[in-house]
């Protein structure tokens, strides 16, 4: 039998790998939002499986809003990265501090 | 029994993916496991009856997000060999401090049975369409915030164009506000000239 905690805890180890992943590739933002894309699916897992097992819509909800704000954050990240890559020719986050505008 | 088969299969090669997306040296690989992932979690979604969180994050994520991040990383330039550099430094560190925080979220999990609230843990059967609830409540109850989020998506997209959006010098565009502003009596004139004399330019 399939319960509550499974699912909680492929959500636990997913945000985990997330978290590693900004952890490990410092320099690379790409995978940086990769990672971060990752979070907020593990969040939308956390979500549903509450909002299935409490019988209460709401959280399906929140995971749609979830999802908006993950897919807005992606259009505004890769756009930010696309003009950094123009300015400074690479996308190492060390370079960043000197951005200044 | 399938639901089980089907649970496991599904979590299992969400997390490996999730693992692939993180370790894969080509950022192209790493974002073709990213789309493996969210297909299993779309999956797991449904075993959780949310069909229509299910269908988004497919729509949404593989459709969108994850051509998105194709796009760019196939566009750029750039030299992701060097970008590694300090991946050995910090694997260790990373890993501890992965295993510390996956263990503190599962003990936070698994006292969740102290509560109530969860005491049978049986999804209850449904008593109308997913995507019917799930309309009700989302143009009822939650009017105002999916207003919003429409909103933040606009805002999102102006912001992207008007990012990566460069005027370039060398194309000769025409300029529309002087277009525009043009009348008929600014350029043409009727003149009724007299014999042998000609037009005056």
């Amino acid at each position: 039998m399939i319960g509550l905690a499974h699912y909680l805890t492929v959500a636990a180890i997913l945000f985990t790998i997330g978290v590693l992943g900004i952890f490990l590739n410092r320099r690379n933002v790409i995978l940086m939002l990769m990672a971060i894309e990752l979070i907020l699916l593990a969040v939308n897992i956390n979500l549903v499986a509450f909002s299935a097992y409490l019988g209460d819509l709401t959280g399906q909800v929140l995971a749609m809003f979830v999802l908006t704000v993950a897919a807005a954050e992606a259009a505004i990240g890769l756009a930010i990265l696309v003009i950094f890559f123009r300015r400074r020719g690479s996308i190492a986050v060390d370079d960043v501090n000197r951005m200044r505008g | 029994m399938i639901a089980i088969l089907a649970f496991y299969l599904f979590a299992t090669l969400t997390i490996a993916s999730a693992i692939a997306v993180i370790f894969a040296r080509n950022p192209v690989h790493s974002v073709l496991w990213l789309i493996l992932s969210f297909f299993n979690a779309a999956g797991l979604m449904l075993l959780l009856g949310a069909e229509f969180i299910a269908m988004l994050v497919v729509i949404v994520y593989v459709g969108a997000v994850a051509v998105l991040f194709l796009f760019v990383v196939m566009m750029l330039d750039i030299d992701f060999a060097s970008l590694r550099s300090g991946f050995t430094r910090n694997l260790p560190f990373g890993i501890i401090i992965a295993m510390v925080l996956a263990f503190e979220i599962v003990v936070a999990i698994m006292s969740h049975k102290a509560g109530p609230v969860l005491a049978d843990g049986r999804i209850a059967a449904p008593s109308q369409p997913n995507i019917v609830a799930l309309g009700q409540l989302l143009y009822s109850r939650y009017l105002l915030p999916f207003e919003i989020a429409g909103l933040i998506l606009l805002v999102a997209m102006i912001g992207a164009i008007v990012l990566t959006h460069r005027r370039r010098g060398d194309l000769r565009t025409p300029n529309a506000s002087r277009q525009i502003r043009r009348r008929r009596e600014d350029s043409i004139r009727n003149a009724n000239p007299g014999v042998g004399e000609g037009v005056k330019l």
